[in-house]
């Protein structure tokens, strides 16, 4: 298909092909250069594939108790045992797997997202508009993320939707905070001056020689804000304030294990350790990205 | 000095303002009244129009927003936060009672974190690429990484199998028995100041890297100083700051934190009362414990603020 899509003489199908040339031949040298962050961001990938494939990859159902099988510990048929109803807890991590990570990813892209229009408008129009945001997202901001989260649960109730939008909104004003700097520094450039000097409009200065400039700090921090976000949901659910049972969550099923007073070890060890290794990832290809995509660095990459 | 001090407690008027109606708004505004979970006809305690209308009126719930409001902030700045909205029991004198121990360990990990965090930071930057660094930094990603009421959960599970001990489940205060009081905040002020300590020897590493490339450093020891003394008087004062600042940021860090961790080792904090408000459904409680939480990070991001400038004399001048 030719393309010939085009938004205010901007060739859409044209840019987007050559920035995924441009990225899948950066990848290889970045592989090359930062193999750590090239590994964390497969397991990554692995992890969003278990997620997805869950009902193909996981020995068992997740949900149908076996009262002959309580707190097995494990052994070669459940290799990281049973709970307390006897369901095997590897297809319940793998379940888990599922919505803490379609949790975190759906929040951030909505709070780090919407953060980052704001943040974006705030820094290049500038004038009292810049100012009450940036009133408001000091008050945002007093107040704990994992607080801010749990009275927003208390409020609004335990579900997806409910816990998406209460995670999103503690990662607004960290969205809003590094975008408008950038949006600030870039507004200043004379690329910019020329374009509004040729009357452009602007949104459209906005759009096609702002916005752009902002795109690598938001992949950045699209990425580490994912690490905190999946902390987030798992306290929420260790605490109670998550998802409501049988569905199960990494932090939930923390929260169930240490409802005993002397926890089973299998119980607390798998989910913890999946969260860690879930939020090191996001956390270690955020920091590669970081690495990566900084202008300081130029140079090492292509 | 006092004319900085001043300017700064008076941009922090208006943020404490924003806070109090921040969360007044969520806690009334959003769809759901306080009495809701009581009425819903799903549940089982089912109470008749009149009954809610006259324990509404009780409450005062029934007058306009902002009178509520006005009357909630004026009382709290008087230090009467009411009732508990289902036990009856003071909330102030609940908050005193349960964040002292909570207070406890939010200091006692701040220690912890400076204690070990500071040592490691400083190490790796006068070794940089050193095989202890490398530890370091793994170690420090990796406790970055690690939830803080999993890490707790471990703890506890290591000393049952190891010691058969399970950290004290009673509550004391400090100045009752000092002994049972500290099984109960070492656990959680420990796993506290591990993650802080993470953070605090990166920083710290990452900014006497910076400093060390400084020119006065460098004519330092061309003059022939010993290092310890370059580091101490030169190198260290300045490459505090950031650490400080850092310092503010994560005690919000660790004041969400904490909740869980307390959660985890069953400790009588105000964590522990949160939650618990929160599943109880004590509107009035889990109200008055999230603004003692915020009151508490805007005051601290203020004392580091004024700190700052008192360590840094260019921030005066502007």
């Amino acid at each position: 298909m030719v393309s010939t899509l085009k938004i205010a003489g901007f060739d859409v199908f044209r840019y987007i092909r050559t920035q995924v040339t441009h990225y899948a031949r950066n990848f290889r040298t970045f592989s090359r250069q930062r193999p750590v962050a090239a590994f964390w961001i497969g397991v990554i990938i692995f992890l969003v594939f278990m997620s997805i494939a869950a009902p193909v990859v996981s020995p068992k159902d997740p949900y149908i108790p076996d009262f002959l099988k309580v707190t097995n510990s494990p052994d070669a048929e459940n290799f990281f045992g049973t709970d307390f109803l006897g369901r095997d807890q590897l297809t319940r991590i793998i379940y888990g797997g599922r919505t803490s990570l379609f949790i975190g990813l759906i929040s951030v892209f909505l709070g780090v997202g919407a953060g980052s229009l704001w943040g974006l408008a705030s820094g290049y129009l500038g004038g009292k508009f810049d100012l009450i945001s940036q009133r408001l997202l000091e008050i945002l901001m007093a107040i704990p993320g994992l607080i801010l989260a749990m009275i927003l649960m208390f409020i609004l109730g335990a579900s997806v939707w409910t816990l998406i939008v209460a995670i999103a909104f503690t990662r607004l004003a960290f969205g809003a905070r590094v975008i408008r700097a950038v949006s600030l520094s870039v507004r200043e450039t004379t690329y910019v001056e020329a374009a509004r000097s040729t009357g452009a409009p602007t949104w459209r200065v906005i759009v096609f020689h702002v916005a752009p400039q902002t795109f690598a700090p938001f992949l950045v921090l699209f990425t580490t804000n994912i690490g905190i976000a999946i902390l987030i949901e798992a306290s929420l659910g260790f605490i109670g304030l998550g998802i409501a049972p049988p569905t199960p969550t990494w932090g939930s099923m923390l929260g169930e294990a240490a409802s005993n007073l002397e926890p089973f070890w299998w119980l607390v060890f798998f989910p913890g350790l999946f969260i860690t290794i879930a939020v090191l990832a996001f956390n270690l290809a955020g920091a590669g990205l970081q690495d990566a995509l900084d202008p300081r660095n130029r140079g090492t990459i292509e | 000095m006092l004319k900085y001090i001043a300017k700064r407690l008076l941009i922090a008027i208006p943020t404490i303002f924003g806070v109090t109606v921040l969360i007044f708004l969520i806690m009334r505004a959003l769809p759901g009244d306080p009495l809701s979970v009581f009425y819903d006809p799903s549940q089982i305690t089912i109470m008749s129009d009149k009954e809610r209308a006259a324990i509404m009126a009780d409450l005062g719930l029934d007058r306009p927003l902002v009178v509520q409001y006005l009357s909630w902030a004026g009382n709290a700045l008087r230090g009467d936060l009411g009732t508990s909205f289902l036990r009856g029991d003071s909330i102030a004198e609940t908050i005193g009672r349960r964040g002292a121990i909570s207070a406890e360990i939010g200091i006692l990990s701040i220690l912890i974190a400076w204690f070990i965090g500071l040592p490691i930071g400083i190490l790796s930057a006068m070794r940089p690429n050193s095989i202890g660094d490398g530890i370091a930094s793994m170690l420090s990603v990796v406790f970055l990484a690690i939830p803080g009421f999993w890490l707790g959960l471990l703890i506890i599970l290591g000393l049952i199998h190891l010691w058969s001990y399970h950290p004290p489940i009673l509550s004391s205060q400090l100045w009752q028995d000092p002994w049972l009081n500290l099984q109960i905040v070492a656990g959680p002020a420990l796993v506290l100041g591990l993650a802080q300590a993470a953070f605090v020897a990166r920083m710290a590493r990452s900014s006497l890297f910076e400093v060390f490339r400084e020119d006065y450093v460098r004519t330092a020891r061309a003059k022939g100083m010993k290092e310890s003394v370059v580091l101490l008087r030169h190198a260290l004062p300045n490459a505090l700051l950031p650490v400080i600042t850092l310092s503010g940021v994560l005690l919000g860090f660790a004041l969400g934190g904490s909740v869980t961790i307390e959660r985890a080792f069953g400790t009588p904090g105000l964590g522990n009362t949160l939650i618990a408000g929160a599943i109880d459904r004590d509107m009035t409680m889990v109200q008055s414990i999230v603004l003692v939480y915020s009151m508490v990070f805007v005051g601290v991001n203020l004392l580091v603020d004024l700190s700052y400038s008192f360590l840094d004399p260019r921030i005066r001048l502007d």
